[in-house]
């Protein structure tokens, strides 16, 4: 175990020793398929044939102007298999877990976007999975839940702790620890012990590498600003990588308002200061914790950017101003998402919905001579269920109750 | 020769009069600070030679669901690392066995490194147990504990190879906590051949006495333990016995593996 995977003071790995031999192993494999240049090309060859890469770029050409000022870009990772970009992530580490000739891979999730794709990477790779989902969660998300299951994945209801995303890691390290030997787990974002982030964040690069040259190809221009949703921090450093040597270009993270600055109240580790730098879940970052180091509830409408943590190559990149951290609060993602449906036709998911929420905020004070890049790390349409909650529409709600009516009907009669 | 810190030569003591000795675990503040005072008096009345006081941590990541939720109930009554403090400081005042803490690297890390290790000292904790904290990871920490001369504890598993055996080790004062197999805390365990094996790998790589936990839980555990280890350490079944029958038959349970 090399002391390595340090971004400025944060990152390292504080994981159990029975761990790390594991951690060795993974490490290894690695660093090996980085150095294989044939890895990269049948990575290429794999999301391209089996998802949708190159994902395009879309202009919003009604909201650019209605808003005025800035030229409004969005690099459409919705396109994806899965609709989200976590497929970059999970497609990657199933072709590593190949590799290390490991037969069956675990994961965590939170909104279940995450467990989604790694079930689909299951399937096709042939691997036995198991997914750990909080128990909140499982109960918020049944679609996510009921596709994980039909692709042949066990889904297990995690009934400790908050019984959201960071218990659902936990309860992922602790299979690990028994299973290593067969099993590779599938870290969905970029957190936890190294390599993890840097790992998840190469992964992601497809994002930043294609967007630039996009732009580039399109406006013979970079954009001024590039935004993108922080969860836990991956699909922001997917797109983030691809502009980081162009320091004219400023990087925007828009992590979960919630309903406000305070305790319990959001999940925004970077614009706000209610985070304090500590060390969980195997890494040191910034988290929502309270003085003795105890992790605090956080609150926000999308499930994926409701985590304690951030990815500690993020809070090197805060620490070094190189990345501008802000907040949007639910409304206001609410209404950009509802903004973007109604004007675009395209439909971010919450989590992206951030971004948006920023992007539209800034967009009218730039100049019409500068271009802007939002990340749409995923889209809604499968997210109903929670999508109707949030803009609270009767008609949905009157079309549950009539479904859940004749299903009692059905079972009464049976 | 790395010098002897005072939880060694007390253990190399106590063997001196016994072929195993028996550490025993509590979540301090579970289910409260008064019971946690009441079993560990109870324990040392029935035998026990030292014990581990765990001060929850919210992401107890190496723990199985027992302690898991020893630790949840007890910050959920309101348990803070300086009450876990004080009652340590009460019972190595109290009780005349070697204390140890375990806990999780944040704990530490949020206290201040040194000023946690400055506060152990002062009131009388010998040595620390962190399980996610490695010595590459644990520099501040470990030059913090050999100027106190406390005790930094270090687990070998049984995926640990003899190279890294003897770097724990290095690391290491006081004992060596091994595990007896792969998982969390709380799990059934296998006491075969296979384990005496281990056991005698992990002897060969280190010059420490030996502990040797998870699974332990009954007399005929210790019996195996014998001749092959220094401390059997019993963590998850008393608190499983303390939240089956009551904190009173933690004392009964302690003697049925000592008699
Ligand atoms: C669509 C979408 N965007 C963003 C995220 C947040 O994760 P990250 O910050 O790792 O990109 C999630 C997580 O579930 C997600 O599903």
């Amino acid at each position: 175990m090399k002391n390595s995977g340090y971004y400025s003071q944060f990152g390292g790995a504080f994981i159990p020793e029975i761990l790390v031999p594991t951690f060795d192993e993974l490490e290894s494999a690695y660093l090996a398929a980085r150095e294989d240049e044939s890895f990269w090309r049948e990575y290429l060859d794999l999301m391209s044939t089996y998802s949708c890469r190159a994902t395009p770029i879309t202009r919003l050409d009604n909201l650019s102007s209605q808003l005025g000022g800035a030229n409004i870009f969005v690099k459409r990772e919705d396109l994806n298999h899965t609709g989200a970009h976590k497929a970059n992530n999970v497609m990657g580490q199933g072709l590593l877990t190949r590799r290390m000739g490991k037969k069956r891979v675990i994961a965590e999730t939170g909104a279940g976007q995450h467990g989604v794709a790694t079930a689909t990477m299951a399937a096709k790779f042939g691997f036995d999975c198991t997914i750990y989902m909080g128990a909140h969660d499982v109960a918020r998300q049944r679609p996510n839940v009921f596709w994980m299951e039909q692709m042949g994945a066990t889904v297990v209801a995690v009934t400790e702790g908050s019984q959201t995303l960071k218990d659902a890691i936990n309860e992922a390290f602790r299979d690990w620890v028994s299973n290593m030997d067969d099993t590779h787990y599938v870290l969905g974002t970029a957190c936890g012990p190294h390599p993890f982030p840097e790992m998840v964040s190469w992964f992601q690069s497809i994002i930043g590498t294609e967007s630039r040259a996009q732009m580039l190809e399109r406006n013979d221009r970079l954009p001024a600003r590039v935004y993108a949703c922080v969860g836990g921090g991956s699909n922001a450093m997917g797109i983030f990588s691809g502009f980081i040597d162009d320091n004219d270009v400023e990087l925007v993270g828009v992590e979960a308002g919630g309903r406000g600055r305070g305790a319990g109240q959001h999940a925004a580790r970077l614009a706000y200061d209610d985070a304090t730098i500590g060390v969980a879940q195997g890494y040191k970052t910034y988290f929502l914790q309270d003085r003795d180091g105890q992790m605090q509830d956080t609150h926000s409408v999308s499930a994926g950017l409701d985590y304690v943590g951030v990815s500690p190559i993020l809070s090197s990149m805060h620490e070094s101003g190189r990345v501008r951290f802000e907040a949007a609060s639910d409304d206001d993602v609410v209404n950009a998402m509802q903004r973007t449906v109604r004007h675009e036709g395209l439909i971010p998911a919450l989590e992206s919905s951030h971004a948006f929420a920023q992007a539209y905020r800034e967009a009218p004070g730039m100049s019409a001579e500068e271009d802007i890049l939002i990340n749409m790390s995923g889209r809604a349409d499968k997210d109903i269920f929670t999508v109707a909650d949030a803009v609270d529409d009767p008609k949905w709600r009157e079309f549950i109750i009539d479904k859940a009516d004749a299903y009692k009907q059905e079972m009464g009669d049976a | 020769m790395r010098e002897q810190t005072t939880l060694e030569q007390s253990i190399r003591q106590a063997r001196d009069k016994k072929d195993i000795l028996l550490m025993t675990h509590i979540v301090l503040g579970y289910p409260s600070f008064d019971d946690s005072l009441r079993m560990v008096e109870d324990m040392v009345n029935a035998g026990v030679d030292l014990m581990e006081l765990q001060i929850p941590f919210s992401e107890p990541m190496a723990d199985g669901p027992v302690i898991l939720r020893a630790n949840a109930e007890a910050l959920k009554a309101g348990a803070t690392v300086e009450q876990s403090f004080k009652m340590a400081e009460r019972m190595t005042k109290e009780f005349d066995i070697p204390f140890l803490f375990m806990t999780y690297y944040n704990i530490l890390f949020c206290h201040g490194v040194s000023r946690f290790v400055d506060d152990c000292s002062r009131i009388g904790i010998q040595g620390c147990i962190v399980p996610d904290l490695p010595p590459a990871e644990g520099q501040e920490y470990l030059d913090a504990m050999h100027a106190a001369k406390l005790s930094p504890i270090h687990i070998f598993t049984p995926n640990t190879p003899a190279d890294r055996m003897r770097h724990l080790s290095d690391n290491s004062s006081g004992f060596i906590y091994t595990v007896a197999r792969k998982g969390v805390t709380g799990k059934d365990t296998a006491f075969s051949d296979e384990l005496s094996d281990y056991l005698a790998l992990c002897n060969s790589n280190t010059d420490l006495p030996l502990a040797v936990g998870f699974g332990v839980k009954s007399r005929e555990d210790i019996d195996f333990l014998r001749g092959k280890v220094d401390i059997a350490v019993v963590g998850s079944e008393s608190i499983r016995v303390m939240e089956q029958d009551g904190v009173g038959a933690v004392k009964g349970f302690i003697e049925t593996l000592v008699a």
